[in-house]
C-alpha cells in the first residue's frame, strides 16, 4: 500500500478507537441512567430511591395478582427469581399483562417498600410461536419453555 | 488485485455492470419481498401472546435491518473516500444517505405502532430506541452535511468523517438490548444461533429481509447511476450516453 | 390462510389497524422513493441534454446569424 494512505488508515484507526473509548466511558459512566428500570434485586438491595420517580421491571410472580373488587386497583409481585418488590398499580393493565410475564412499572416506593405505579408497559420476549404449539407445551407441563431464559434480560 | 480495486472505482466501468444487474436485483428483490410479506401478512400463524399484532416484524426487522447495514456500508466507503479518494465511495455514500434515513423512519415508525398495542406506549426513552432516534440523526447529519459544502472534494470528507464517527453507534444499537435494561426484547434473528421461532414464522421474514435487501441494491445502483450521470457530466461517454438518450 | 374470512383478515382480531397502517406506510414510502429516484434521473438527464445543446450550438457561432434562431428539434 501507498505510503501516504497507510497514513491515512492509521489516522482514521485512530480517529474510530478514539471515539470508541470515548463513548464507551461515557455510556459506562452513565450506566445506571440508560437501564431503563430498576430490577427486585436492586430494589431489595436499596440502590433505588424512595420517593422519587423510578422504573421497576421484572416477571409478575405467578399467583400473586390480587384484584380489588370495587375498582381497577391491581396489587401482584415483580420477581427476577432473587427477590421480589411488591406492586400496587390502578388503571387498565395492557393486554400482554399476565402472571409469569415481563413488565415495567413506572411509579415510585414508598416507605414500606411498596412500589406504586402510575403506569404498567407490558415486555415480551424474543420468541413467538403460533398458539397450538403453546397450547401443546402446556399441556405438557412446561408452562413457558422460554422463562427461565427471559428472567435476567 | 489493486488493479481490480481501481477498475471498480471507474464510474464509467460501474455504470456498465449496474445497468446489468438491476433487472435481476429488482425483478428477484420484489418477488422475495412481496412473497414473504403476503405470506406473513395472510400465512405465517399467529404468535400466541401478542396475536396478529407481531405481523409487524416483518416490516419492522426487515427495516432496522437495512437501516443498520447501510449505514455499515456507508462507513466503509467513508473509509474508502478518505484513504483511497475513490470517486465512486462517495458516490454511493450520496446516492444511499436518503433511502438510509427513510429506513429508519420505518423502523421507528412500525416499532411505534407495534408498541402500542404490545407494550402498552408509542414511545420509551430506553437504549434501543434510543440509539436508533441517534441513527435517524446521524443519516440527517450526513445528508445535510453533504448538500451544505459546495466543494466537492470537501463535501466527500466532512461526511466521511461524520459517518466514521457515528459508526460507534451500530454495535450500541445491537448489544444495547443486552448490555442494559430495556423495554425492547433481545433479537429473534442471531447470525450464529436458531431463530426463536419456527420455521412457518422465520422462513417469510427471512424472505422479506434477503427481498429488501436486493431492492435496496437494485435503489443504490440507480441512483448511483443516476449521480454518475450529473458529476462525469464533462466525460466523453456520458455526453454520447445523454446524446443518444434523447433521441 | 390464517384467517377464516376477509373481514377476520381486515381486523386481525382488534389488530388490523396497528398491522395494515405498518404494511401501507411502508409500502407507500418504498414507492415514494423509486419514484423520487425516478424523478431525479429525469431531471438530470434533462439538465445535461440542455446543457450539451447549449454547448453544441455554442461551438457553432462562427455558423450564419439565422442558425442561432432555428430551433433544435431532438426526437
Amino acid at each position: 500500500m501507498h505510503p501516504l494512505r497507510k497514513k491515512r488508515l492509521t489516522i482514521i484507526l485512530f480517529l474510530l478507537a478514539g471515539v470508541g473509548v470515548a463513548v464507551g466511558l461515557t455510556t459506562y459512566a452513565l450506566r445506571q441512567n440508560i437501564n431503563l428500570f430498576y430490577d427486585p434485586s436492586q430494589i431489595a438491595a436499596g440502590e433505588a430511591p424512595a420517593n422519587v420517580r423510578i422504573r421497576a421491571g421484572g416477571m409478575v410472580e405467578q399467583g400473586s395478582v390480587v384484584r380489588a373488587q370495587q375498582d381497577l386497583t391491581v396489587h401482584f409481585r415483580v420477581t427476577d427469581f432473587a427477590s421480589s418488590v411488591p406492586v400496587q398499580y390502578t388503571g387498565i393493565l395492557p393486554d400482554l399483562f399476565a402472571e409469569g410475564q415481563g413488565v415495567v412499572a413506572v411509579g415510585r416506593l414508598n416507605t414500606e417498600g411498596t412500589f406504586v405505579a402510575e403506569q404498567v408497559l407490558a415486555k415480551h420476549d424474543e420468541n413467538y410461536m403460533p398458539p397450538e404449539v403453546s397450547d401443546a407445551l402446556k399441556k405438557a407441563g412446561v408452562d413457558n419453555p422460554y422463562t427461565e431464559s427471559t428472567v435476567t434480560q | 488485485m489493486w488493479t481490480l480495486f481501481h477498475k471498480f472505482g471507474s464510474p464509467k466501468w460501474f455504470f456498465g455492470i449496474a445497468g446489468r444487474l438491476m433487472p435481476w436485483l429488482l425483478a428477484l428483490g420484489l418477488g422475495l419481498l412481496v412473497a414473504g410479506l403476503v405470506w406473513g401478512l395472510a400465512f405465517a400463524p399467529k404468535d400466541y401472546l401478542q396475536g396478529n399484532s407481531y405481523r409487524i416484524i416483518f416490516i419492522h426487522v426487515p427495516s432496522a435491518f437495512l437501516a443498520q447495514s447501510v449505514y455499515l456500508m456507508m462507513a466503509v466507503a467513508a473509509v474508502v473516500t478518505l484513504v483511497w479518494r475513490m470517486k465512486l465511495a462517495d458516490l454511493f455514500v450520496q446516492a444511499v444517505a436518503p433511502v438510509g434515513a427513510v429506513l429508519t423512519f420505518l423502523a421507528l415508525f412500525t416499532g411505534a405502532v407495534w408498541g402500542k398495542p404490545t407494550w402498552g406506549t408509542w414511545w420509551i426513552w430506553d437504549a434501543r430506541l434510543t440509539s436508533m432516534l441517534i441513527l435517524l440523526f446521524l443519516y440527517f447529519g450526513a445528508i445535510v452535511l453533504g448538500s451544505a459544502i459546495s466543494d466537492e472534494k470537501a463535501s466527500a470528507r466532512a461526511v466521511a468523517v461524520l459517518i466514521l464517527v457515528g459508526v460507534v453507534n451500530i454495535p450500541i444499537i445491537k448489544y444495547s438490548v443486552e448490555w442494559w435494561n430495556t423495554l425492547h426484547q433481545p433479537a429473534t434473528f442471531k447470525l450464529t444461533e436458531k431463530p426463536s421461532m419456527p420455521p412457518e414464522m422465520w422462513v417469510p421474514l427471512l424472505l422479506s429481509v434477503l427481498g429488501l435487501y436486493l431492492w435496496f441494491g437494485w435503489l443504490a445502483c440507480y441512483r448511483m447511476q443516476t449521480e454518475i450521470l450529473r458529476r462525469e457530466r464533462r466525460t466523453r461517454w456520458v455526453r454520447e450516453l445523454v446524446r443518444a438518450e434523447g433521441h | 390462510m390464517a384467517f377464516d374470512s376477509l373481514s377476520a383478515f381486515l381486523t386481525m382480531e382488534g389488530h388490523g389497524s396497528y398491522v395494515w397502517v405498518c404494511y401501507c406506510v411502508f409500502v407507500l414510502l418504498l414507492t415514494a422513493l423509486a419514484l423520487w429516484s425516478r424523478s431525479r434521473r429525469h431531471a438530470v438527464l434533462r439538465e445535461q441534454r440542455r446543457l450539451l445543446e447549449l454547448e453544441e450550438s455554442g461551438t457553432r457561432e462562427q455558423a450564419p446569424a439565422a442558425a442561432t434562431f432555428s430551433r433544435i428539434h431532438p426526437s
